[in-house]
Formats: structure tokens, sequence, C-alpha cells
């Protein structure tokens, strides 16, 4: 039997591919790793290496297709000898690829920080926000530069820096070894001297290898040095659990860092998000640590043209708003709040999202203001429970609005277990949209749709 | 296995340049086994049956596959998230590998770990890491536990090109030679971290170098020769076997495929990993050895590939046919019982 040849899944949040070319025609003998064909994906151009030693028996799908999705047979590979079967039958046509997984409904952004005129806005997505949030900085001002693992030369491991190199050269976009304690401890030291250093993890779960200098070096020496020495620095990348890469790759840093007086955290959600809290992390002249999302990378959002455009710290927004409930978010986990808040307006429940965007400090006045309406509270943490942001909200909304609450403040965490590999498991360990609305259900007593 | 020796082991012989016909099958069944089941693993990534990070081995086959050769019945192994083959070499079961990187419960760490963490404490394997460079301070205390029972193990602790940058590695170093640890370091330099060319993150010529302030010998090998990594280990392991403290082997080795698997490698070129495949394949020139020995004729060499691939689809059905864990699963082992 011929074997045939799939489109392959490339990486962890691949659904579908272009085949950019073919390498070997019809009838070419090929070798086992030889490559076939490009394949093109939002990332990257990759080769699609031949599994079998054997004859490039008959190509399914042509060059130049796009969203060819994942497992569609591209050719028919003969190996010892074989020929084709029915040299006839007609090939089956390229499977149009599954809608991407949860697009954003693009949900009307009610804002309580930005102006109420309308922006003139442009299509982009997060990764392009994060990249022209830094472009935009470092022409501003050239003590601003960007260092981490594969950020120059390769790009960026998630292609955040794409560009960069070329535009402000290796003096400003430094490719550092894998020595995140070494290289965070010196953007440290060039920050006492007054550079502004973006540092790159290329993911938050590798800052654990550097947390010593985030805390006792950039978080305290302003305080220690009695106002003398400040540390302008930016820490930045993906935070939080990515697709399938495990419990130590897969980590929520929201409570750990916000948890730090000397810091200030902000987590973006949509692009626009990521273009304004970036940039005002980069001129804020204090340590930011600004946590981002693999999963929201690929996502489209409208972003302001405005090229000044910023989000100041400590203000979150209202997404959606609504008088039964208040749902708490931030970073993909708004997006889970919305969803969820979509399945109970089904039902006759009308929630307020509110998309936290900063950590520390945290817009408690939004959040009172929310409860007094609704008079409910839940929060979504992508994070573990114990010891989390959403437990301190729970605190600060009762020493804050105790007789406004008709149910006590609660919340929808990640489970409290290293994260496990295994899809199914990984799935029960996170936040899904159906677990909120049965708990947002709960706080409202209603034990099923349309009950009570 | 391995029955526990309490004593160290004398310092074995000299081995001979080439070793007996059966330890070169041996050494190439071993390589091959590895190949064919990174060549499926691979596949089953692209069909979505193994997802996440998944980082192969094809073209490094030589290093563990000659290194495990010469280890010793209490020796312990400890690597980075470029796990598979070492479980492989250290004698684990295929089926139990391959459903692990499925993420189902017949997996070694019943599915609840993935490609980079795997463990299993009966064949002394201790994982799997993630963090790049964690595993070498956790590699000495492998050494520590030999020598605190004086089992005469040595702890094999295996690390990239780029994890050699970090500093726990020297502090490491360290404590190896100071407290003259049973440990063999081998630093797997396939040439690139990630996208960054060893040049490009690596001061000085000579990995095998960096442990020359703590006194650690250090040698460069062949790491796409497996007989050359063969007589390497037997140095290394019987210096450290003899107490006389860690030793540091730099493997130039390559690997054919990406970082992980969506690596799209355009940090060289293709001609550079073609000239490898073609010239200097490990399984390759092993080949070629056997058959200028006349050790094996082709008809034997093609039973050896048959059954090695019928190994390997067995485990790829096993990890397909294993159930995902039970939803039960995702709250235990978080802590032992008290
Ligand atoms: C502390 C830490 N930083 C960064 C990473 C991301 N990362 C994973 S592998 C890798 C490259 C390691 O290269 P090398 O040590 O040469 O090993 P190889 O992959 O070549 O086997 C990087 C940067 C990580 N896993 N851990
Ligand atoms: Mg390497």
């Amino acid at each position: 039997m011929p074997i045939e040849i799939l489109m392959p899944a490339l990486s962890p949040t691949m659904r579908e591919g272009r085949l950019a070319r073919w390498l070997k025609a019809e009838g070419d003998a090929v070798k086992s790793g030889d490559a076939l064909a490009e394949i093109e994906t939002d990332k990257a151009t990759m080769e699609l290496e031949s599994i079998e030693d054997g004859i490039l028996g008959r190509i399914l799908v042509p060059a130049e297709t796009d969203g060819v999705a994942v497992n569609t047979p591209l050719a028919l590979l003969l190996v010892d000898g074989e020929t084709l079967p029915d040299a006839n039958a007609a090939p089956p046509s390229p499977q149009p690829a599954p809608p991407p997984a949860a697009a954003p409904a693009a949900p009307v952004a009610v804002s309580a920080a930005l102006p109420a005129a309308p922006l003139a806005t442009h299509r982009q997505t997060v990764r392009e926000a994060l990249r022209d949030a830094m472009a935009e900085e470092m022409r501003r001002d050239p003590d601003v530069f960007l260092l981490g693992e594969e950020v120059g030369q390769y790009q960026g491991a998630y292609k955040i820096s794409q560009g960069l190199l070329d535009e402000f050269g290796p003096k400003r976009v430094v490719d550092t070894p894998i020595t995140e304690m070494g290289f965070t401890g010196l953007a440290c030291g060039a920050a006492f001297t007054g550079l502004k250093p973006i540092v790159e993890f290329m993911t938050f779960n590798f800052s654990l290898q550097a947390i010593d200098h985030i805390l006792n070096s950039a978080a305290k020496t302003r305080y220690m040095s009695g106002g003398q020495l400040s540390c302008p620095i930016v820490f930045r990348g993906p935070n939080g659990a990515a697709a399938r890469v495990g419990a130590q790759h897969s980590q929520d840093f929201s409570s750990w860092y916000a948890h730090c007086p000397g810091l200030k955290v902000v987590a973006p959600w949509s692009a626009a998000d990521a273009k304004g809290l970036l940039k005002t992390a980069i001129r804020d002249p204090n340590p930011v640590v600004v946590l981002e999302n693999e999963l929201l990378y690929g996502q489209t959002f409208d972003v302001p043209d405005d090229p000044d455009f910023v989000i100041p710290f400590g203000q979150a927004e209202i997404v959606q708003s609504g008088r039964d409930i208040t749902l708490v978010a931030w970073s993909r986990m708004v997006q889970v709040a919305l969803d969820a808040a979509q399945t109970l307006k089904a039902e006759g429940i009308e929630a307020e999202v509110i998309n936290l965007r900063s950590l520390r400090p945290l817009d408690i006045d939004t959040l009172v203001a929310s409860v007094q309406k609704t008079n409910r509270i839940l929060t979504v943490e992508e994070g573990w429970p114990v010891a989390g942001l959403a437990a301190e909200i729970a605190a600060q909304i009762v020493e804050r609005a105790f007789d406004w609450l008709d149910a006590p403040p609660s919340r929808v965490c990640g489970a409290d277990v290293p994260l496990p590999y295994a899809a199914n498991l990984e799935h029960l360990a996170l936040p899904q949209p159906d677990t909120v609305a049965a708990a947002a259900r709960t706080l409202c007593n209603r034990t099923s749709e349309g009950g009570a | 296995m391995a029955s526990k020796t309490r004593s160290p082991s004398p310092i074995p012989p000299p081995t001979p340049a080439t070793p007996p016909p059966e330890e070169l099958l041996r050494l190439y069944r071993s390589m091959l086994l590895i190949r064919r089941f990174e060549e499926k693993a691979g596949q089953l990534y692209g069909m979505g049956l193994i997802n996440g990070f998944c980082h192969l081995y094809i073209g490094q086959e030589a290093v563990v596959a000659g290194m495990q050769a010469m280890a010793g019945p209490a020796d312990s192994c400890i690597t980075s998230y470029r796990d598979h083959a070492h479980m492989l070499a250290c004698g684990l079961d295929p089926k139990g590998v391959m459903a692990e990187l499925t993420g189902r419960s017949g997996g070694y760490s019943r599915g609840k770990g993935g490609s980079m963490h795997m463990f299993s404490r009966e064949h002394r394997f201790y994982g799997g890491h993630g963090i790049v460079g964690a595993q070498v301070p956790l590699g000495i205390g492998l050494g520590f536990a030999h020598q605190y029972r004086n089992d005469g193990g040595v702890a094999h602790v295996y690390l990239g090109d780029g994890a050699v940058n970090q500093g726990q590695v020297y502090e490491s170093f360290n404590m190896a030679a100071l407290w003259k640890l049973p440990v063999v370091f081998v630093i797997e330099n396939n040439l690139y971290a990630m996208g960054t060319a060893s040049a490009r993150h690596a001061a000085g010529d000579e990995l095998c170098a960096r442990g020359a302030a703590y006194g650690i010998p250090g040698e460069r090998i062949d790491g796409m020769n497996v007989l050359s990594v063969r007589s390497a280990a037997a140095r290394a392991l019987a210096y450290a076997r003899a107490g006389a403290g860690p030793f540091i082997l730099e493997m130039m080795t390559y690997r054919y495929r990406g970082h992980s698997m969506s690596d799209p490698a355009k940090y060289r070129s293709k001609e550079e990993v073609s000239n490898m495949r073609e010239h200097h394949d490990p399984i390759d020139r092993l080949r070629q050895i056997l058959q200028d020995q006349g050790v094996i004729d082709e008809a034997g060499l093609k039973e050896i590939d048959r059954t090695i691939k019928a190994s390997v689809a067995a485990a790829a059905d096993f990890a397909q046919a294993s159930p995902e864990p039970a939803a039960s699963e995702l709250w235990t082992d978080v802590l032992s019982e008290a």
C-alpha cells in the first residue's frame, strides 16, 4: 500500500497550513529525511520530510494551496517497488480547515480608561502589537534596548521581535546565551545607570531562574537606596499555560509577581491592551512585569492608530456591562469569561465582564463600583487558588463592599496541581467557560437553565 | 535488572578499539531503535497524536548508545527534555515511552509528564527536565548519592552546548570536583542551542575545557562515531568509578531535525545538514564497519531493520490504544502519603 503523506502539525497550536511548493515532482525517488514540500504557518516556513525511502507517486494537493487542514493527505509515497493502485482515482480535494479555535467574538470594548470618542483603529494581532510597541518606543528613546534568548537573528522564539534586529542592530537587540540569572542581573545593573532594558523571557517559566534579580535587585533597590537608584526595566514574555507543554512550562505567575512591592505587573488580553500597556511599561521609571500569553499572540483585535496610545496602569476595562454578576479576569481568561457570559445571557443572567489589565496596582475602585451594581463577584484565575490574586480580590471586596454583596465573593481557578500533559487532564485543570458559567449560576442561585 | 553492588567496582580492563561482533551489533540495534522510534514520534506529532514540545534525537544516536554500552549496573542517568533516546538506551520499554508522548495512561508518567518529563526509578533514569541546565545540579546529586551509598555507580549527566552557559553548571562543577563525586558530564555539542550557533553563545573554543579551573579533566570526542564514544565512555567512567572525581566528555554531534517540531531551522544551511547526513551519519558508519568486517550480511541487516520497525510499530499502536488517564488522576500524585 502506498504511504499517505499527511499534512503535519508543526507546532502545538497549528490547525492548518499553506502548502507553498513541492520540492520533489511525481516520479522522483526520495530518501527518508528528504525535504518533499514547503509548508507555511503563521509563524514560519517549514519543510515536510519524507518518512520512508520510496518514489513520490502522486501529489494530491497542489502547490500554493491555502488552509490545508492538519492530517489531509498531501501525496502518496510508493515504497518497495509499488505502483499506484488506480491511476484514475480522483484525488481527494483538500479538506477545508476547521474554523480557528475560539475566534474572539470581537466584543465592543466599553473602556473605563479610554475617552468615549471613537478612535481610529486598525486590525492587528497581539504579536504585531507587541512588536510595534517596542519598535515605537525604541525609536522614541535611544536608551531602550531589548535582550533575551533568540530575540535577534531568530526573530524571537514566538516571533514577537520580528524585524527589530534589522531596524535597530545588534547593539540594541541583543541575543543572549541561555543564562537567565546572568542576563537579568546584567539588565538590572544597566538599568541602575539609567538605560531602559526590555528583558524578554522566552517564557515566564524561565524567569524562575532569574527571580532573585527581579525581586532582590529590580524591585527593592530604589527603596533600599533611599530613592537614589531606580530600575527602569521591563520583564516580558509569555506567561501561563500554552498547549500541552507540561508542568514545567505551564505556570501562571500573576500572583507571584503581584505579591511584590516595588514591581508593577500588567497582563494584556487584547492587541490594544498589549500595545498600550507595553508602551506604558517601557516609559515607566519602575520595574514592570508584562505577562503575555502565547495562545493570544495570533489573535486579532482593533488597535488605535495613534502612536501615542498608551494605557495607564491601574485602570481596568469593562469589556461588557451587565447587572447580575461581575466576572473579573485578565489575559486569556477574559475570553473564557466572555464565553461564559454568552452562555449565561441565554439563561437570562447578565454578566458584567471586567478585564483587569493591571494586576499591581489593582483597580479595586472599578471592581467595587461594579459590585455595587451586580452584588455578586466571581474571579477567573488561570493560576492556582491558594494565595492567588482571586483570593486578594475577594479580601478587598469584602473589606470595601461587604454590605453590597448578596453572595460570597467567589472564584474559579486552575486546579491545585502541577499542570498535567494528558489532553483530557489539561482541559480539566484549567478554567473553562462551562465551569465559569456553572460557578456564576450557583452564585446567582440558579441551579439550571431558566431555574429560580 | 541490575543487582546493586556495595563496593566500588574495580577499574575495567582497557576496552579494545574494536569491540567483538556481538557488541557491535548491540550498538547498531541500539542506535537504529532510537532512529526509528524518533521518526515514528515525528510522524505521530504530525498526525496530532503527540502535542506540545517534542525534541527529536535523530543524528545524535551514537552519543547515548556509546555511553550506555559502557554503563555499569548501578549507574544512573539524567538529561534534558531531549530524552526519548536516553530512556530507550537505558532499557526502558518503547511502548511506555511512546505512550507518554501521546499522553496516555500506559506512559511512564501515566500521561502526566509528557515528552520532556519522563522517569523510571527502576532503571535509575531520573528524567527528562524542561528547564535548561537544571539537570546538572540534580545529576551531581545522583553522584552524591552513589558516593554516599558506596554502590559503585556513576551518574551520567547529559547537557547541551547551550546549557553549559547556565551558572548552576559551574556551581555543580565546583562541588563535584571538590567532593570527587562519581559523575561523568556528557556535553552533547550539536552546535546549536535552539537557533543560536555555539560560536554566538559560548566564549572560548572547547566546552570540554570548561571544567579546567576546577581540575576536571575534559576530552572532545567525535560523537558521530559510536566506537569513539564507547572508548571515551570507558575511560571517563573508569576514572569516576575509581573515585578520582568527575570527568567531562564533549561529544561533537549534530541534530538533523529542528530544535523541536516547530523550528523552521533557518539558522543553518541545507548543505550543512545534508553533508552531516550523508558523510557522518553514525548509523551508516557503523553499518559500513559491520559489512567491511563481515559481521553481518545484507539479509541480516534487513532482518534487524524489520524487527526494530515492528517493535516501534507496536509501540505506536500501544500509544494510540492506551486510554487517556482517568479524570481522577488529575488530583493524584501531588504529595506522597506521609
Ligand atoms: C531555563 C530555560 N531557558 C530557556 C529554555 C528554552 N529552551 C529550551 S531548549 C533551549 C536550547 C537548549 O540548547 P542546548 O543546551 O544546546 O540543547 P539541545 O536542544 O541542542 O539539545 C532553550 C533556549 C528552557 N527550557 N529553560
Ligand atoms: Mg545544542
